[in-house]
């Protein structure tokens, strides 16, 4: 348990650091994009709700798994889509970068 | 049941590839010609992901699993297809899916583990569900007030924060009672109710100006039970999306609230009651300097640098196509023109660029506020569209000013200053702009979009230059 605690921390230490960087390099031009994009992939929630539809261990968790899946889809499908409908319209003067 | 002893290295490695990908997803999004590369990679990682964890053991039941992906797909659908000027609210609302989905699995783990959870799991678990549940009911709140179902006004009242904390402490509370004792299932209700109402009360005081705070906050939170979710579920992924997209707020509401002037521990604490103490109303009638459309042109055509600054009053009036229109009047003349953005236009970070791209305006026409803002003095003309507190040069003189410290578009300093405005009533925030009363600015009286329209005709047919 210990173990699985120190390494998730140092995980979770690690991608922070990431997510930083990376982040502070996104042009403000995209935030919008950036935000329904980083939250299609924190949709990424929907595989523990997968688990528990799949296992149905009780008819609550059976229950509260299926909403999950369908709000966590929903964020999936939807946040991809925006997020590239408004990156296609962005479009630069020069036509093509030397 | 045998599953193969290959399986779980398999879902493992999926995952991994899954966690790359969404980590370039994002790199990628750092410019416009590769963002579109970043989103296809997040998508493939999903689908790895999802993929991975269909193979996983015990896994009996994909009848409902695939009944609950297609319900989800029908609903998505419509939310990505939604007009750009709606994107805050639907942002907000899908900050609020994310978070009820996170809460509702935390919930279901709770009741099938409990009493056997360690402590440790029990903590990460109130974690995930406390911040699941306020970040489902503020997200909620978020998209009605930016949708206009609820009233943007902020509602406030003496003790509000210490009311609000304290419900906030009675949920964490709970949840310190509740990693000492897994078994009170009782307590858990209560602490997700008394989450759930916190998030309400969280965002009544929050007016609409301080939405792009708000909504970079939320994002943050919903990244952040997400990560606590992978503590308890003990999912790498789950931990990584989660602090990618807890960062990713973290950083847009820390940028947020520096364009807004307002501390970091406010952007923390999330308690930015709007403190606007009603400017002084009744002052000496000031003069202002009226000019007409074709007035408007001619100064326009024989300007050569133009930095137009549109807000969130230019998309109300849906007048971004004109304005576009009129970028390729003066372009065609010659004239060199540019827009200025500041980061709180529009009612999420990045929002007005995104209107602008819309109306197929070139993004490397866009300048931030850093960038611009040396440029006005030799600016001839700045067009003032629909933004007016950004523009406020009390926000640099006046100590007194509500806005004292927030950084603005130095407008004043160009040539010329020309504002589109309906009449002569103060903005959003109540708060009076001395721009209008300087020598060189002109009032352009009107609607935006037909004011723009004019002078876009002006230009055509009018002012044969």
């Amino acid at each position: 348990m210990s173990s699985a605690l120190i390494n998730g921390l140092f995980v979770f230490m690690l991608a922070a650091f990431i997510g930083f960087e990376v982040i502070r390099r996104v042009s403000p031009l995209l935030h919008t994009p950036l935000m329904s994009l980083t939250n299609a992939l924190d949709a990424i929630a929907v595989v523990g709700a997968i688990v528990l539809v799949g296992r149905h261990e009780s008819r609550l968790s059976f229950v509260l798994g299926m909403l999950a899946i369908i709000a966590a889809t929903s964020n999936i499908v939807g946040g991809f889509l925006i997020t590239d409908r408004m990156l296609k319209m962005f479009h630069s003067s020069r036509p093509t970068k030397p | 049941m045998n599953t193969l002893p290959v399986t779980q290295p398999v879902i493992e490695i999926t995952y991994l590839v899954a966690s790359v990908l969404f980590i370039l997803s994002l790199k990628w999004m750092s410019s416009p010609s590769t963002a579109r590369h970043g989103v296809r990679a997040g998508e493939i990682g999903m689908l790895l992901a999802i993929a991975g964890t269909l193979l996983q053991h015990g896994i009996v039941d994909y009848k409902w699993i695939a009944i609950a992906l297609v319900l989800g797909t029908c609903i998505g659908i419509p939310l990505g297809l939604v007009q750009m000027t709606a994107v805050p609210q639907r942002t907000a609302l899908s900050h609020a899916f994310g978070a009820f989905c996170v809460t509702l699995v935390g919930t279901a783990e709770f009741y099938l583990r409990s009493p056997d959870i360690s402590r440790f799991t029990m903590a990460v678990l109130s974690a995930e569900v406390i911040l699941g549940s306020l970040t489902f009911t503020g997200s909620l709140m978020a998209a009605g007030k930016l949708q206009e179902i609820l009233p943007q006004r902020p509602l406030t009242y003496k003790g509000q924060n210490l009311v609000n904390l304290l419900f906030l402490a009675v949920a964490v509370a709970g949840a310190g009672y509740l990693v000492l004792h897994p078994g009170a299932r009782q307590l858990f209700p209560m602490m997700v109710g008394v989450s759930l109402l916190f998030g309400v009360l969280m965002i009544v005081p929050i007016g609409g100006a301080d939405m792009p705070t708000v909504i970079s906050l939320l994002n943050s939170y919903a990244g952040l039970s997400a990560a606590a979710m992978g503590f308890v579920l003990d999912s790498k992924l789950l931990i990584i999306a989660g602090a990618l997209d807890g960062s990713s707020g973290f950083i847009l509401s820390v940028i947020m609230s520096k364009a807004m002037n307002r501390s970091f521990g406010n952007v923390l604490f999330g308690a930015f009651g709007q403190v606007q103490a009603a400017a002084a109303a009744g002052q000496e009638a000031k003069t202002v300097r009226s000019a007409t459309a074709e007035e408007a042109a001619a100064i326009l055509a024989a300007a050569n640098k133009v930095v137009i600054i549109p807000g969130y009053g230019m998309a109300v009036a849906q007048a971004q196509h004109k304005v576009r229109e009129l970028y390729d009047a003066l372009s065609k003349r010659g004239v060199d023109v540019r827009f200025a953005i500041h980061p709180v236009a529009g009612r999420m970070p990045g929002h007005m660029n995104v209107l602008l791209a819309e109306a197929d305006i070139p993004y490397d026409r866009l300048v931030e506020m850093d960038d611009i803002n040396g440029e006005f003095p030799q600016t001839d003309v700045a067009l003032v569209i629909g933004a007016n507190d950004v523009t406020n040069p009390a926000a640099r003189t006046d100590s007194s000013s509500p806005i004292f410290g927030m950084p603005i578009l130095d407008v004043d300093k160009a040539r010329t200053v020309m504002v589109i405005k309906r009449g002569m009533s103060p903005g959003f925030a109540g708060i009076d702009n001395p721009l209008y009363y300087l020598g060189k600015t002109l009032m352009l009286f009107g609607d935006a979009k037909s004011f723009v329209n004019d002078i876009v005709h002006q230009l055509a047919g009018g002012g044969g230059h």
